[in-house]
């Protein structure tokens, strides 16, 4: 018999409490993978943010820490700062890293903080019930814009990355999606690439932003979910390396 | 460093935070604490240790927040308007108990008020000042030199109890400069920071949080919190008492005003009337079982600050109603005389008969 497939060590033997069709668990794995593949579990901190991956955590086994919505750059800037050889990480969602904490992110990447940053992007609020999040397409339903999303009134979708890819404090910064198998290896690569920057002293902000299914708020089925990110969202949000 | 040197309060706390071995300063500008934010960065350069200028106060409380975590010592320092922006981190800090320093040199409210010394961030600071059930330690020095020293005794307690310690002093005296001895003094025997975040290389995974969504969880920290600030109010309390043995007015004041008050107990005597003060060094805890021992014989009590009545609400609480318990408050930006002080003191004895 020869194993085919065996759980990445970093990541936890236990229940999951995200929704069927979810690409949190997707990411997570992807992140334990490449923690173990470049060996560094034993001196790597994760920051969780507000939303549903708070309890991030839970299956991720590192040191961890839970902080404020949004706040997650400021405090990995404390804590790279004073702890240089440290490997630091936040895991951010759309409302956590485009809405409240559009500051501390953008102050992260301008002072050039070599920290690695996981963005979530899955165009709703997940964890408070589907409301609107930065990221929400135009025409786009959810718990706050029941007609749809509309440019006059709730703006347009807010592409964090293009913006962050403008300022000299970043290093690399690319766009990836979890529709389909090539897509997850892409953005595992590039998950990787944000680590090594970082454990190569490599002088600015890495983030790689991950386009995740929310199949719950978009009321879709999970397959349908995939298929709406390659049609429809990843027109508001082209999947590219969008600088490094 | 031991010799005799001129400082102003905000240089020199900010040099005995370093002799206190603060890892890092994480600021933003607001006066009248400038000072602090400038000394830092050129300073903790020096020394090789972390110096930051946030966006904001929110993000300096937050930067606090992760090297605190990693279980450095750390601080940042703000004044009023500031910290009122940095209570979500304060709650935060207080929630997954990391040791904390913070400094507030208070200034006029509200709102952006001036920039004028106060003492109105009194109730802010003392009954916690974000959301949910806390405490922070609360410091409430009257000189320079006092300024100084409780830097160390603010480091020690944070790491001593996993709690944030606010240094609460004012714009007079951030400001003011006085003659200061800074010498680095010995710690506290501390319990070790098994707790921290560094990696979790041969062990176990350390998580700092505080979401407890099971229930029960979070009532059960709340109990292990208040169990911990019990033991503060029984082991942690300082106060200074003047002239108290024959006193039949008590004046309650802290801070720069204390010493405004001191030279009005003296001046009341030379009057034939016995003032005596207690001055609270630490604001919380408060000294309720020294005020409230006070009160036992018939005395009157006059707090005097530089609002418009906070600080009175702890003297009246440690009172219970034994004694009368008058205010002589200051709101905004105004500074009590000792002119004042006696007036209140003769306005008082006249009307009750004493004397």
């Amino acid at each position: 018999m020869k194993a085919v497939h065996k759980r990445t060590p970093v990541l936890k033997d236990c229940p999951t409490h995200y929704c069927p069709g979810c690409g949190h668990g997707i990411a997570h794995r992807l992140l334990a993978e490449v923690i173990d593949e470049l060996g560094i579990q034993g001196r790597t901190i994760g920051i969780a943010p507000v939303g549903c991956a708070v309890l991030a955590y839970n299956y991720l086994d590192v040191d961890m820490i839970e902080v404020a919505h949004g706040r997650a750059p400021a405090v990995a800037t404390g804590m790279k700062r004073t702890n240089p050889d440290s490997i630091v990480f936040s895991y951010q969602g759309d409302g956590d890293l485009a809405a409240i904490g559009t500051a501390e992110i953008l102050h992260a990447a301008h002072r050039a903080e070599p920290l690695t940053v996981i963005f979530i992007n899955n165009a709703v609020f997940g964890m408070t019930g589907g409301q609107m999040a930065p990221t929400t397409t135009l025409g786009q339903v959810t718990a706050t814009t029941p007609a749809g999303r509309q440019a006059r009134g709730e703006g347009y979708p807010l592409q964090v990355s293009e913006i962050l890819a403008l300022l000299p404090g970043t290093i690399y910064v690319e766009r990836c999606a979890l529709s389909g198998v090539a897509r997850i290896n892409r953005a595992k690569t590039a998950m990787k690439h944000a680590f090594q920057l970082q454990m190569d002293g490599a002088p600015g902000l890495s983030l790689v932003e991950i386009l995740s299914p929310c199949p719950t708020y978009w009321r879709l089925s999970p397959a349908n979910a995939m298929k709406w990110i390659e049609e429809e969202m990843s027109k508001v949000f082209p999947i590219a390396r969008l600088k490094g | 460093m031991s010799a005799r040197i001129l400082m102003c309060g905000n240089e020199a706390l900010a040099e005995a935070a370093i002799l206190a071995g603060c890892d890092a300063y994480f600021g933003y500008p607001i006066t009248p604490q400038n000072e602090i934010t400038a000394y830092m960065s050129r300073r903790m350069a020096e020394e090789e240790r972390v110096f930051v200028q946030s966006e904001s106060e929110l993000a300096a409380i937050n930067m606090v927040f992760g090297a605190a975590a990693t279980g450095k010592r750390t601080m940042t320092s703000s004044s009023s308007p500031g910290i009122s922006l940095m209570q979500e981190g304060m709650s935060f800090l207080a929630g997954a108990e990391l040791p904390a320093v913070v400094v507030n040199v208070m200034r006029g409210g509200p709102g952006l008020g001036n920039i004028a010394p106060s003492q109105g961030d009194y109730f802010q600071a003392t009954r916690g000042g974000g959301h949910g059930d806390y405490r922070t330690v609360v410091l409430g020095p009257s000189r320079v030199q006092e300024l100084a020293d409780c830097m160390l005794l603010a480091f020690d307690l944070a790491d001593q109890y996993r709690i944030t310690v606010m240094v609460l002093a004012d714009g007079i005296l951030g400001q003011m400069m006085e003659p200061v001895v800074l010498e680095a003094r010995q710690r506290r025997d501390l319990p070790a920071k098994d707790w921290a975040l560094t990696g979790a290389e041969g062990r176990e995974q350390n998580i700092v949080r505080s979401l407890w969504l099971a229930e029960g969880a979070l009532e059960g920290l709340n109990n292990k919190l208040q169990a911990k600030y019990q033991q503060i109010q029984e082991n942690e309390v300082l106060c200074e008492e003047y002239r108290m043995d024959d006193a039949e007015v008590v004046i309650v004041a802290y801070g720069i005003v204390a010493r405004i008050a001191r030279t009005a107990v003296d001046k009341a005597r030379e009057q034939g009337v016995n003032v005596g003060l207690i001055r609270p060094i630490t604001l919380w805890p408060f000294p309720t079982k020294q005020i409230s021992a006070a009160a036992e014989t018939f005395r009157m009590f006059l707090a005097v600050e530089m609002s418009c009545g906070q600080m009175i609400e702890d003297v009246q609480l440690a009172v219970a109603g034994k004694c009368p318990v008058l205010l002589h408050g200051r709101p905004g930006g105004g500074v009590p005389s000792v002119d004042e002080i006696l007036e209140k003191i003769r306005q008082l004895t006249i009307r009750t008969g004493a004397v």
